[in-house]
């Protein structure tokens, strides 16, 4: 008590300097910030209200308050928008029961033993270490037409002799799912490991059932984990058009937003709907986010 | 009983059989990094060592791991040092507007990449700065920037505060205090930061394809070789990239758990 007593006064005192290091902190990140995180928030709203120069050739657009853009794409791209709220959520709870376990397992289970922990982590996050376009790559090539999976599908009948693997929404959905685990293990991971396994014992020493232990203690404890889990996972799978390309594992078929964004982008030059498209996108994940932070706290997500 | 101890080594078996599932894209890279390019890239053609020996006789994919390097490199250096005084400056000290620095910090780890890339792309094109290294290089600190500011808060969470006090306390200036004492115990969060930070600029391929014009980094050459099949040259530098990656993460872990050790052994 005696020494909070004594330094309250002297950080009183120095109140100015401190503030000015903060500031010296503070600032050159903040301006970075500003001018390339902010400031393309505004060029993304005001290129998607820009309207076509009349007679001007492909990707040549003037400033305007074209707000038919939005019903535009909204029309003409409902399919892509649904299918990537749908793709992202199917892999989203795949992704969570694939990693629950896993995560249990290292959290609580192996908590005794620091070097197994560490090991099984970096076995965890190992995918992360090879190229993204890599690993979905090699999915690819298992998934594809010759391949021994598409063959031993095909030799017990649960694929026609016509039918293709690729390109199919179980194959991206699967790839979208593999893609994204360790988002979701680590945050897992990260709760469990500080449960109190005292809370379990007492849940058996009642005479619970290891299930119901499970549901009433466990679960319920680990939902700050599961929420962050989700969101980390989900945001990158909407956004995603890596794995959903028709040069991975997807086909037209299954284009997500991502695609349809990158196209009108990259492709077209249609900026004004690919500008409006990826507002919409940020203003549901935004939407999305905040629901989940009135839950737990921003605190907590970072 | 005999379901008791099938509960016991039903998580275990699951979890390798896990483990396993999640190397198979792996072990198929490296695997095809061994591939005989003799006719054509897909399938397996034949063993070879001649794709390690040569990487760079397939120069294209030298020159996209080249730049690839580079823009990691300068990114990392640039986004470690701004996202560590972020993270100072959110932890250890009280200011106004501090929740909505947060918020502000926490945005861009929401923003899907292709939100971010497309806004940088439309913020270049309107200001009429023309794609091309340099533009990648500011994407990359801009996405990189806010993991390095969750990392090291995440150090700055572990460590003690009396420690800073007790060299206050020695009238030592904030300079030296910063230098002697929060530098080094902050040490390992900066460098898994810059870890991270590097990993994530040198696998981009979303940012970077809105942002980079006609130069070409790895993640760019892969994804324009897919429609074909990957050059097996390709998957040793993804297998090289690898091992490396792997190898520093086990010094990290293995230093790590010595030195705490070494600190139960002297209490």
């Amino acid at each position: 008590m005696a020494q909070v007593a004594t330094r309250a006064p002297r950080s009183a005192a120095g109140q100015p300097k401190k503030s000015r290091i903060v500031l010296l902190l503070l600032l050159p990140g903040m301006i970075y910030l500003g001018l390339f995180f902010i400031t393309p928030f505004a060029s993304l709203i005001t290129t998607s209200l820009q309207a076509p120069v009349l007679g001007g050739g492909i990707g040549q657009y003037q400033p305007g308050l074209e707000f038919g853009n939005y019903g535009f794409v909204v029309n003409e791209y409902m399919e892509q928008i649904v299918r990537s709220f749908v793709y992202a959520t199917i892999a989203t709870l795949l992704a969570l029961a694939f990693s629950y376990p896993i995560a249990y397992f290292i959290g609580v289970r192996a908590r005794k033993h620091p070097v197994l922990q560490g090991l099984m982590l970096t076995l965890v996050i190992a995918p992360f270490f090879i190229s993204f376009l890599l690993r979905t790559f090699a999915w690819k090539e298992l998934f594809g037409q010759d391949s021994w999976i598409s063959n031993l599908l095909r030799d017990s009948a649960i694929l026609a002799q016509d039918q293709y693997l690729l390109g199919t929404p179980i194959v991206v959905i699967f790839g979208l799912t593999y893609n994204f685990i360790p988002f979701m293990t680590l945050p897992l991971y990260t709760n469990l490991e500080r449960l109190d396994t005292s809370l379990l014992e007492a849940g058996s020493d009642l005479y619970a059932k290891p299930t119901s232990t499970f549901w009433k203690v466990t679960f319920p404890l680990s939902l700050p984990g599961i929420t962050s889990g989700t969101l980390l996972t989900f945001i990158p799978i909407a956004g995603d058009y890596v794995t959903a390309s028709r040069s991975f594992l997807g086909s037209p078929n299954t284009a997500m937003l991502g695609n349809v964004i990158e196209s009108n982008y990259l492709r077209i030059q249609d900026y004004p709907s690919a500008s409006a498209l990826s507002v919409m996108l940020m203003a549901a994940i935004v939407v999305l986010v905040s629901i989940y932070i009135r839950r737990t706290g921003t605190e907590d997500l970072l | 009983m005999s379901k008791f101890s099938l509960g016991k080594y039903l998580l275990p078996t699951y979890t390798i059989l896990a483990f396993v599932f999640l190397m198979i894209p792996i072990a198929y890279t490296f695997i095809f990094s061994f591939n005989d390019p003799f006719k054509n890239t897909t399938g397996w053609q034949g063993f070879t060592f001649k794709n390690w020996t040569g990487v760079c006789n397939n120069i294209d994919v030298c020159l996209a791991f080249g730049n690839s390097l580079l823009i990691a490199t300068i990114a990392t250096i640039v986004s470690t040092i701004l996202g560590t005084m972020l993270a100072i400056a959110v932890t250890r000290y009280e200011f106004k507007f501090r929740s909505a620095t947060n918020l502000l910090l926490f945005l861009p780890l929401a923003t899907p990449e292709v939100v971010m890339g497309a806004g940088l792309a439309a913020q270049f094109l309107n200001v009429g700065i023309p794609k091309g290294i340099g533009t990648v290089i500011v994407a990359h600190i801009l996405f990189t920037l806010s993991f390095v500011v969750v990392t090291v808060k995440a150090r700055i969470a572990t460590l003690d505060p009396k420690l800073e006090e007790a060299g206050r306390d020695l009238y030592a200036p904030p300079v030296q205090v910063f230098a002697k004492i929060t530098l080094p115990l902050l040490l390992p969060g900066i460098m898994a930061a810059a870890l991270l930070a590097f990993a994530l600029s040198f696998d981009d391929y979303i940012i970077t394809a809105f942002n980079s014009g006609t130069e070409v980094t790895f993640p760019k050459y892969v994804f324009a070789a897919a429609v074909r099949g990957i050059p097996p040259e390709a998957n040793v530098i993804g297998s090289a990239v690898f091992i490396f990656a792997i190898a520093l993460v086990l010094v990290f872990q293995i230093s790590g758990a010595m030195r705490s050790k070494a600190l139960a052994k002297k209490n």
